[in-house]
């Protein structure tokens, strides 16, 4: 086996050679930095490349492994998020608002795998402060597929995605507020999972929306993505809307039929504007579903329509309030002016993109005097419309089963100066976090030569029959055994 | 539902942002149509309905009030752009400018 070659198996198939000492955590890692130097120039994956750290780590792990002192994630090379606090990487949420930062603490999830002993390779690119479709936000450049260096890997978590599909890492964390990892996940060829809300704590986790924000998975398989979601799930004294609920075995029911199960199909997915690739390869996964023993039902989810309109009140809003912390004073880069008022002013005038500052207008003039009740209330009301059409179709099914995005990834560019077109990037992912249920992106096929993604949504806490259902789909077809080429050469 | 400039400059000072006028005007008419696809909120009824602020069932989360170790203050005050004696540096708040002057 070539070390390049080491970064086609899965971290499932990786843990196996590790504890066998098929090959070393270091041999691992390093066939990682190799891709990452090879190709990172190209496809921007990532804001910044911790070789160091990634070698002791790597090198640390080889001794547990050898002790047999070996959980899930040992040695296993992991991106994050330039969103997920760091104490030994600046984490800067592709802000210039936040250039050279260094947390002085880990947030919980980045704990976790360190305690673990996993391996990280660095910090991937995201839309500044998690806010866009696309990562066409990030103050320090755009990220690129790897299916097709000309679009975009979607967002906002578009480095997590790109670094799994290019190989420049063997699985990744991101975080999702409106889709920002199933979306990526699909545009990119991989799997994403958004837990249900309140499953992974998010300290450390920079707060864009507060009661949309879950922090999980890319990766490779299904299989993959239910280790890591074991790895970070669980509560947190540290905080509060992390619920104290046991951690099960996400693989445990793992099966290859679906005899039993009841999946809901809703006609409120078929939107105009859709890709006809996009319909067809789902439509195909859902017969799939059926082949495998599932029982297709027709739900009706009437309010899906309005979700996008909900989430553009709700999330700027609270983002507006959660991105006052970023004023100069603490942290973060200062624009000296002559008081402190004008170097408010400046900092954050100067230190915010266009995105972001676009947000906090809109959530600002939501909660201004006057428009409080018209906007935000009446947002938060359809929000309860929104969960109640799930909670009453989660009567009948236990998953129900859509496309991930209307199209697949668009041309790097191309929705730039229209914000509502790109926002449309994620019209089917917002409900989910709007009810707070899981979600998850699973590859189910090609059209335009670029991936299309089939999005299962479950029962509050249900993660583990969701990846049921996917990873049954997922080994029934084989989706996943396609790997981006690299840049530059043909698949 | 259309915005002014004086709107945008309203919303820009509670926010406390400084925009540019190319800025400000940009704004004033992308944040325009974007309110225009929120009214589409206004085609339901919610009269009846209870508002969502958070959808997991908890409230009131408490915890045993034990002194648990924190960060120090040299690294609280590391990324602080300035700081003096163990303390982060600002402008004068009250008395040296326009706001906030005799409060």
């Amino acid at each position: 086996m070539t070390r390049e070659s080491l970064t086609r198996l899965t971290a499932a198939e990786a843990r196996k050679a590790l504890d066998n000492g098929e090959f070393s955590a270091v041999e691992l890692t390093q066939a990682y930095l190799d891709r990452i130097a090879a190709h990172d120039n190209t496809i921007h994956a990532y804001l910044h490349v911790m070789t160091d750290v990634a070698r002791q780590q790597a090198a640390a792990a080889d001794s547990r492994i050898a002790s047999g002192d070996i959980e899930p994630m040992t040695g296993i090379p992991v991106g994050l998020k330039d969103i997920l606090s760091t104490t030994d990487a600046p984490t800067t949420a592709a802000s210039k608002i936040l250039a050279g930062y260094l947390p002085p603490y880990d947030a919980t999830v980045v704990k976790r795998l360190r305690e673990q002993g996993a391996v990280f390779l660095g910090k991937t690119n995201t839309d500044e402060f998690a806010m866009g479709s696309s990562t066409e936000n990030s103050a320090y450049g755009p990220t690129h597929n790897p299916w097709d260096t000309t679009r975009v890997p979607g967002g906002s978590s578009g480095g997590s995605a790109a670094a799994v599909a290019a190989r420049e890492a063997l699985i990744s964390l991101g975080s999702d507020t409106g889709g920002s990892i199933r979306q990526p996940a699909g545009f990119c060829g991989v799997v994403g999972l958004k837990p249900t809300y309140g499953r992974v704590s998010r300290y450390g986790l920079f707060a864009f929306a507060s009661s949309l924000d879950q922090i999980g998975p890319f990766a490779r398989t299904v299989e993959d993505a239910a280790l890591m979601l074991g790895a970070i799930a669980g509560h947190d004294p540290r905080e509060s809307t992390s619920v104290p609920m046991p951690v099960p075995d996400y693989r445990a029911g793992f099966r290859e039929d679906l005899k039993g199960i009841r999946v809901g199909i809703a006609r409120q997915y078929e939107v105009d504007g859709m890709e006809p690739g996009v319909t067809r390869s789902v439509q195909a996964a859902i017969e799939q579903l059926r082949n495998l023993g599932a029982e297709i039902i027709d739900v009706d989810l009437p309010h899906t329509d309005y979700a996008l309109a909900t989430y553009y009140i709700v999330s700027p809003a609270e983002a507006s309030a959660n991105l006052s912390r970023y004023d100069g004073v603490k942290y973060g880069v200062r624009l000296e002016e002559s008081t402190l008022q004008e170097t408010y002013w400046k900092t954050r005038g100067e230190g915010f993109g266009e995105e972001v500052k676009r947000r906090i207008m809109l959530g600002t003039y939501a909660l201004s005097s006057g428009y409080y009740d018209a906007y935000y209330v009446k947002a938060q009301k359809v929000r309860t419309l929104i969960r109640q059409d799930f909670d009453q179709a989660f009567e009948q099914v236990d998953v129900i089963a859509c496309p991930t995005s209307p199209t697949v990834a668009f041309p790097i560019g191309s929705r730039m100066d229209d914000p509502y077109a790109m926002y449309l990037a994620d019209a089917f992912t917002i409900p989910a976090n709007m009810a707070g249920i899981p979600g998850i992106a699973v590859p189910c096929g090609f059209s335009e030569n670029m991936p299309v993604s089939l999005q299962l949504l479950g029962k509050h806490f249900d993660e583990a029959t969701v990846l049921g259902v996917a990873h049954a789909y997922e080994q029934s077809t084989g989706w996943h055994r396609q790997l981006a080429g690299d840049p530059g050469t043909t698949a | 539902m259309s915005l002014t400039l004086s709107d945008v400059e309203h919303v820009a000072a509670l926010a406390r942002l400084g925009l540019r006028d190319d800025e400000k005007e940009r704004l004033r008419e992308q944040l325009s149509g974007i309110l225009e696809h929120i009214a589409a909120l206004n085609q339901l009824d919610t009269e009846s309905i209870a508002p969502t602020a958070q959808v997991v069932d908890l409230n009131n989360v408490m915890r045993e009030d034990i002194v648990e170790p924190s960060l120090s203050q040299a690294e609280v005050l590391r990324n602080a752009p300035r700081s003096r004696d163990g303390f982060i540096e600002v402008r004068a708040v009250m008395g040296s400018g326009d706001d906030g002057e005799g409060a």
